[in-house]
């Protein structure tokens, strides 16, 4: 039994050998749980082997800026899947028009994230850079918002404009949040 | 689920390869496995590799890349050096531990 087992030795397949992956991930959007998607899948990618780029647009930028990074905010307007906790029951749209709701709704999704051990936007950025991946800033939003490289992320790589993210996202999957 | 001879120590392995029964792994099987996917042990190598074992002893899981940084104290740029590509998997695998489920 043993001898026709031994041969069955499986080695994983970690795909050393395939072809190059890459995926580009273009971050348009400053609210909180708009800013993890973006983190979270090339965070996976990343430990998958495949090549990451992040093109960082709009109020994307905020995911950049130092003098924002730390502060995105959740906000419950807009969003008619904000439930009472613990129930499918939803919250009145109105509720997140109340002075103070946002800073309660940031405090809430920041503590269930970290409660996951998941690092807020600053660290998650310093941990992909360390990963590997590539940031790159939008010329038109960059000039619209009035910053300069000194304002952003030491892990950006350049300010580019959208011949070049087209250039470089070339052969890429692309995904847009 | 099959049986392998990982460096004579017959082992429970599943349908991709690794290993499921914690207790059958040490280090000689560690380093069997990872000279089957082309990795070298060094120092450096088995510090990471014994921080998951003892890791898992205590949580139940494996540790993620981000928890290894942050708990095990090696740097994550440092883990891509040791198990290039695709640490997660390639290091839990050595470790004969499961693939990570956590997400970051």
């Amino acid at each position: 039994m043993t001898t026709t087992e031994e041969a069955t030795t499986v080695i994983p397949d970690f795909g050393d050998d395939d072809e190059e992956r890459k995926i580009c991930f273009i971050c348009s959007k400053g609210n909180l749980d708009m800013a993890y998607p973006a983190l979270i899948m090339a965070n996976g990618a990343l430990s998958e082997g495949v090549e990451v780029d992040i093109f960082f647009t709009f109020w994307g930028m905020d995911m950049i800026n130092k003098g924002t990074w730390e502060k995105l905010q959740f906000s419950m307007l807009g969003n008619t899947a904000m439930h009472m906790p613990g129930s499918t029951k939803h919250i009145p749209q109105g509720l997140g028009g109340l002075p103070g709701m946002t800073a309660f709704a940031t405090h809430m999704l920041k503590k269930q994230i970290a409660d996951l051990e998941v690092p807020e936007v600053p660290e998650f950025m310093q941990m992909l850079h360390d990963m590997g991946a590539r940031f790159w800033a939008c010329k038109m939003s960059v000039d619209m918002m009035g910053l300069t490289k000194d304002d952003m992320f030491d892990g950006v790589e350049d300010i580019i404009n959208v011949n070049e993210f087209i250039e470089l996202s070339n052969g890429s999957q692309v995904i847009f949040i | 689920m099959s049986v392998a001879t990982i460096a004579g120590h017959e082992v429970q392995i599943d349908e991709e390869g690794f290993m499921t029964v914690y207790d059958e792994w040490d280090e000689e099987v560690g380093t069997a496995l990872a000279g089957q996917i082309g990795i070298e042990m060094t120092e450096a190598h088995w510090k990471v590799i014994r921080f998951l074992r003892s890791d898992f002893a205590e949580q139940g899981q494996t540790a993620t890349i981000r928890r290894v940084a942050t708990v095990g104290g090696v740097p994550t740029k440092e883990l891509f050096t040791l198990f290039p590509k695709k640490p997660a998997k390639k290091m839990a695998y050595v470790a004969g531990l499961p693939k990570p489920a956590g997400c970051v």
